[in-house]
């Protein structure tokens, strides 16, 4: 190749470069906001409580980093359609590239401060107050004000959940209620295989393990009906693992509350003590 | 055929064996273990009768095949050979072989095989998601389904293109005349082959209830067909084991003269770096499944809270394998999209360097962040940051592969053939699979899409997106080779565009069931999303069709119009075209030895290390 | 025969064995479908339905010949005779009479709240007296429909009881009791029951087997 090709090569080339450049920057400029606005603020879980709206801004800050990058790796391919297609038939070599060091390295910063930037709001949306995901029995993140929570027990079993209030002599339910604009500490656990309870509109998903206590802080807003999934494989009936409950305000939780004391008051004294997780007595029954 | 052929050590002695081994452990667990009261009739719950049944089916199995007459002639003193390489014609494919090239192809179809049938319980999953609540399928039927389909798939495809293709290619790549362990070679195949047969057997049993993971303690509650699992995984695990340390030791040892590792082609980087996954992860999935094989049978709990066991404990160890295995399944992709990427736009590979420092990067970090997993199962919850840290750091070395392809494509001369179509449909794929990743690996947005069926789609882009579409990329380019007959271009343009779409049509609205509270492997759903879910069906019955399409034109074109192929119709300059087509037995009759790397394209034509046969095109 | 002919015929062969094993494989996942039970009408009545079903300890080999010795519920078709169908067919918003004769012993409950009826139109009544709650070591089974908030805990025989079955089917002779209650179905849907008892033999929890499939101790309330 003469010295002469090969720059007026290298000019064709940084014209090539530019042009997508140019083309990757408007596409993105108008993309990502539009993407983060209006896509970004449908993605679910909602505004049932703070930790789901906390999940929503997630969601939109997480849609809007992607689309650059989608917008590349499309842009990309599509230009390279229209630009470097060989359609003769024939084969034809294509220019002798092996490598830049400076789009290299230009690449490798860029990807890691992407990386870097979503390592750590992740991990600053996530201390804060949990994310509404399950912690353990010994929460690491753990919001403001929680010495208050109100406990619910989640109890999973093969195939219901049932909810424990220790703050109303431990009655058991197999509804949950929940009072509006308070923080809820949910303590989950399993008489027997893996469940996962999904409070989906309250943007809750921890898993059910026997024997373990898996905390959840939530912090409810307004009152609104709760769709309650089992998200953990747990056996035959795993599809149909599902009720429902509500957020209702302040006082309303304080009559249904007194009024499941009444409807379960029979059964109250055969309830093993409120406890972080239990482990029933018959362990292998014989029929 | 004289009924004398029949007699010796073959495919039909093989099964003989294996159905006579299966009732010699049958026999033998039952007098271990009889507690049914109905000896005969009662197939569900003797584990210990079905475990010891499939562990001497396999041993029958194998000794049928032939694999114990070698290891006893050398005990009695007879020299070292490879007898099982010299035949010729066609039944060598129907037997133990140590060629590799007839090892790949019997790969090619076995792995054909149980996709196919792992993609019809696919069909049959959408069918019942027709509905909110169909009841096509009793509850538990439909579990295994899913639990079938999902292992199949996740033990089966493992080895899809580090069976047929690497084992096929890899030594012609690196100048070798075989493997560097043929024997080990032909037992991973078979093995595998005995494993997708008992996990098949599952539906005699009583299915399983627990999808591919088989968390505890829903394993242990299961009925035998549980064990049919627990043995498929485990013989995958040793199979896929094998498979890394033949391919590991080939890959260092066997290379010709003046092959370097900067020479290596990519292909063989990206086998290598899966080989040092399977051999590192394999193990563990074997030991886990092992422990609760003896759960199920001999009491230990490991794994079971009533007797102070540990369910996380299972998942801790299954994760451990877990995300390698799935970086098992997508590095081999990457691999065969930034060998074919060179050959289509006829430019060197961009980048070579960092290519591989990509493959070996991503095989490295794979192994620290199993417990993404795990985010909201209440583990370690102070060490989520650090998982959501390692699992996006995954996304450099995968970007380093993106912009070494991206790049390979700048001002190349792209012939659009059916192998580089799906190629280029893999970056379509797997961006989607790796953007939604992101949100899977950051705690907060994990929350509502962990075990939701946006999980699922997330991995079906990733797996069937990266792997699967690489796997057709890589049959359409190496069959001609493998065969010496050309497939059908224009039936194999049909069968990518309404893969493509289809695909992407069925998986892309799983994505918003899944944000829109659908769990995974549930088998009902609120009726608002019946809609997407019926959407979703209908394209992945297309997706179905789409496959037969390509079954027919494989069928096709190599049964009916049998054209046969150039040598070299891709005029590619890896080492493999350069050999006539289909490669003789020995492969080269004499070593070659490399003076370049194999990407030299954009310029004229070097002499080939092997002199290219009458009708070669470079 | 030419060339081209007979490899028709052997592609042709091909698909056909290959048809038939996928068909088959097919039926094998239909099977455990058990046939539904359509609600015996209430004579004179308008909506309201009786169903009659029986717990037994052992279904025995005539019930069930791969799992003879599995728990299970049965169900009285009106000629009188015991089937093994767990899928129930009601009319929507309509009041179901149910009798659960129980000839099976004690297992016990993992979780005690599970031992008071709810969700019912009057009273659990077991052998003629009315129930509040059960001790957790007594039920024996649930009939449960949770989507419907139904659940009732069927009352044991006890160990000491004379003439016990052993396999079904039982004879009313042996010793059982009778469980009755109402429950009103809602609207239309398909819905699953189930039973809370750990009451499978051999299995982790009590909870395999029989516990977990469709047939036995498990079945679809269809609401039409």
């Amino acid at each position: 190749m003469t010295s002469a090709a090969a720059t007026s090569d290298s000019a064709a080339e940084r014209s090539l470069g530019r042009t997508f450049l140019v083309l990757w920057l408007a596409i993105s400029a108008v993309a990502t906001p539009l993407v983060a606005v209006f896509v970004g603020r449908l993605i679910p879980p909602g505004n049932g409580s703070e930790q789901a709206t906390s999940q929503v801004f997630d969601n939109q800050v997480l849609m809007a980093v992607s689309t650059p990058i989608f917008v590349f790796v499309v842009l990309f391919i599509v230009f390279a359609a229209f630009a470097f297609s060989n359609r003769t038939g024939e084969v034809v070599e294509g220019a002798p590239l092996r490598g830049n060091m400076r789009i290299q390295v230009l690449w490798m910063v860029v990807t890691t401060a992407t990386v870097l930037f979503m390592a750590v709001f992740g991990t600053i949306e996530l201390v804060g107050d949990g994310a509404g995901g399950g912690q353990g029995p010994t929460a690491a993140f753990v919001p403001s004000g929680s010495k208050d929570a109100l406990d619910v027990q989640v109890i999973g079993q093969q195939w219901e959940f049932t909810y424990r209030y220790p703050s109303a002599g431990g009655v058991e339910t197999p509804r949950l209620e929940l009072p509006a604009n308070t923080l809820v500490r949910f303590h989950v656990t399993s008489l027997d295989a893996v469940h996962s309870f999904w409070a989906y509109e309250l943007g809750v998903k921890a898993d059910a393990n026997p024997g373990t206590d898996n905390v959840v802080y939530v912090r409810t807003k307004g009152p609104l009906t709760i769709h309650v999934r089992c998200a953990e494989l747990c056996g035959l009936w795993h599809g149909y693992m599902f009720d429902t409950g509500a957020v209702v305000p302040k006082a309303a939780f304080a009559t249904w509350l007194q009024r499941q004391r009444t409807m379960y008051g029979p059964v109250m004294r055969y309830l093993p003590k409120y406890a972080p997780s239990y482990v029933p007595d018959p362990q292998l029954r014989a029929g | 055929m004289s009924v004398r052929r029949l007699i010796g050590f073959n495919l039909l002695t093989a099964i003989v064996l294996g159905i006579v081994g299966y009732y010699v452990g049958w026999f033998i667990g039952h007098h271990i273990d009889a507690e049914s009261i109905e000896y005969f009739a009662d197939t569900d719950q003797n584990d210990i009768s079905v475990l010891l049944g499939y562990a001497l089916g396999v041993v029958g199995f194998l000794a049928g095949l032939g694999f114990l007459n070698y290891p006893f002639a050398r005990m009695r003193g007879y020299p070292p050979s490879l007898r099982e390489k010299e035949t010729e014609g066609a039944t060598r494919y129907l037997g133990l072989c140590t060629d590799h090239k007839v090892v790949g192809m019997q790969y090619l179809c076995g792995i054909g095989l149980f996709f196919f049938i792992g993609g019809l319980n696919a069909m049959l999953i959408r069918f019942e998601l027709l509905r909110p609540s169909m009841q096509a399928f009793p509850a538990g039927q439909y579990l295994t389904l899913v639990g079938l389909h999902g292992t199949m798939m996740m033990g089966i495809m493992t080895s899809g293109i580090l069976g047929p293709f690497a084992n096929y290619v890899v030594p012609l790549m690196i100048g070798a005349r075989r493997m560097a362990f043929p024997r080990i070679e032909a037992l991973t195949f078979w093995l595998l082959m005995a494993a997708g047969a008992i996990l098949t057997t599952a539906i005699f049993f009583g299915g399983f209830p627990t999808g591919w993971t088989g968390y505890q303690p829903l394993n242990d509650q299961a009925n035998a067909g549980m064990d049919a699992y627990l043995m498929f995984f485990t013989l995958v695990g040793i199979s896929m084991c094998l498979l890394g340390v033949n391919m590991i030791a080939t890959i260092v040892t066997m290379r010709a003269p003046g092959l370097t590792w900067s020479r290596l082609p990519i292909f063989c980087w990206g086998v290598l770096a899966t080989a040092i996954l399977m051999v590192l992860a394999a193990p563990v999935l074997a030991a886990v499944l092992s422990m609760a094989m003896l759960d199920r049978t001999a009491q230990t709990s490991f794994f079971l809270p009533s007797n102070g066991g540990s369910p996380y404990l299972y998942e801790n160890l299954f994760w451990v394998f877990g995300h390698p295995e799935v970086y098992i399944l997508a590095i081999p992709g990457f691999a065969i999209v930034l060998e074919l990427l060179p050959v289509f736009a006829r430019k060197p590979l961009w980048g070579y360097r960092m290519a591989v420092s990509g493959l070996l990067g991503v095989s490295v970090l794979s192994f620290f962040v199993w417990q993404h997993h795990l985010f909201v199962s209440g583990i370690s919850s102070d060490l989520r940051p650090f998982y959501m840290f390692s699992t996006e750091l995954i996304s450099l070395p995968t970007g380093l592969t993106f912009l070494c392809g991206l790049m390979t494509l700048w001002r190349g001369q792209i012939r659009y053939t059916v192998p580089m179509l799906f190629c280029l449909a893999w970056f379509f794929n797997f961006l989607i699979g790796g953007l939604s990743g992101v949100f899977l690996s950051d705690v907060p947005s994990d929350t509502t899409t962990h075990g939701s069926f946006f999980s699922m789609a997330h991995f079906h882009y990733t797996i069937m997106g990266g792997l699967v579409f690489t796997f057709f990329a890589a049959i359409y380019y190496w069959v001609p080779k493998m065969t010496g007959f050309e497939l059908n271009e224009r039936l194999g343009k049909i069968h990518f565009w309404s893969m493509f779409l289809a695909f992407n049509s069925t998986f892309m609205p799983l994505f918003a069931i899944g944000f829109l509270d659908q769990p995974r492997r549930a088998v009902t759903y609120r009726s608002s999303l019946q809609f997407l879910n019926d959407w979703a069906s209908v394209s992945a019955f297309v997706l179905g069709a789409s496959m037969l399409l390509f079954l027919g034109n494989f069928i096709y074109s190599l049964v009916f119009a049998r054209i046969p192929a150039d040598p070299n119709p891709w005029a590619s300059r890896s080492l493999e075209w350069q050999l006539p087509s289909p490669v003789p037995v020995h492969n080269f009759d004499r070593i070659p030895v490399i003076s370049g790397d194999p990407y030299d394209y954009g310029q004229p034509a070097r002499p080939a290390a092997v002199p290219a046969p009458a009708g070669g095109t470079t | 025969m030419t060339t081209t002919a007979r490899k028709l015929l052997g592609v042709g062969l091909g698909i056909a064995v290959a048809g038939v094993l996928i068909g088959l494989y097919i039926a094998n996942y239909l099977v455990g479908n058990t046939p539904s039970f359509r609600a015996t009408p209430v004579a004179a009545k308008q909506r309201e339905v009786s169903l009659t079903i029986q717990t037994v300890a052992a279904v025995g080999p005539q019930l069930a010949p791969n799992h003879p010795d599995w728990v299970s519920y049965l169900v009285r078709r009106q000629n009188g005779s015991w089937e093994r169908s767990t899928v129930y067919t009601v009319p929507a918003n309509a009041l179901v009479h149910v009798t659960i004769y129980n000839f099976d012993g004690a297992s016990g409950l993992r979780n005690p709240f599970l031992g008071q009826p709810r969700g019912l139109v009057g009273r659990e009544v077991v052998d003629g007296k009315p129930v509040t709650v059960m001790p957790p070591d007594q039920p024996s089974h649930t009939f449960a429909i949770p989507q419907l908030g139904v659940l009732v805990p069927v009352a044991p025989v006890g160990d000491d009881a004379k003439n016990q079955c052993g396999y079904a089917p039982c004879s009313m002779s042996m010793a059982h009791r009778t469980v009755t209650f109402t429950f009103r179905t809602g609207k239309k849907g398909h819905y699953r029951w189930q039973c809370f008892v750990p009451c499978a033999a051999g299995f982790e929890y009590g909870f395999g087997g029989a516990m977990q499939t469709v047939g036995y101790m498990d079945g679809y309330i269809n609401v039409v």
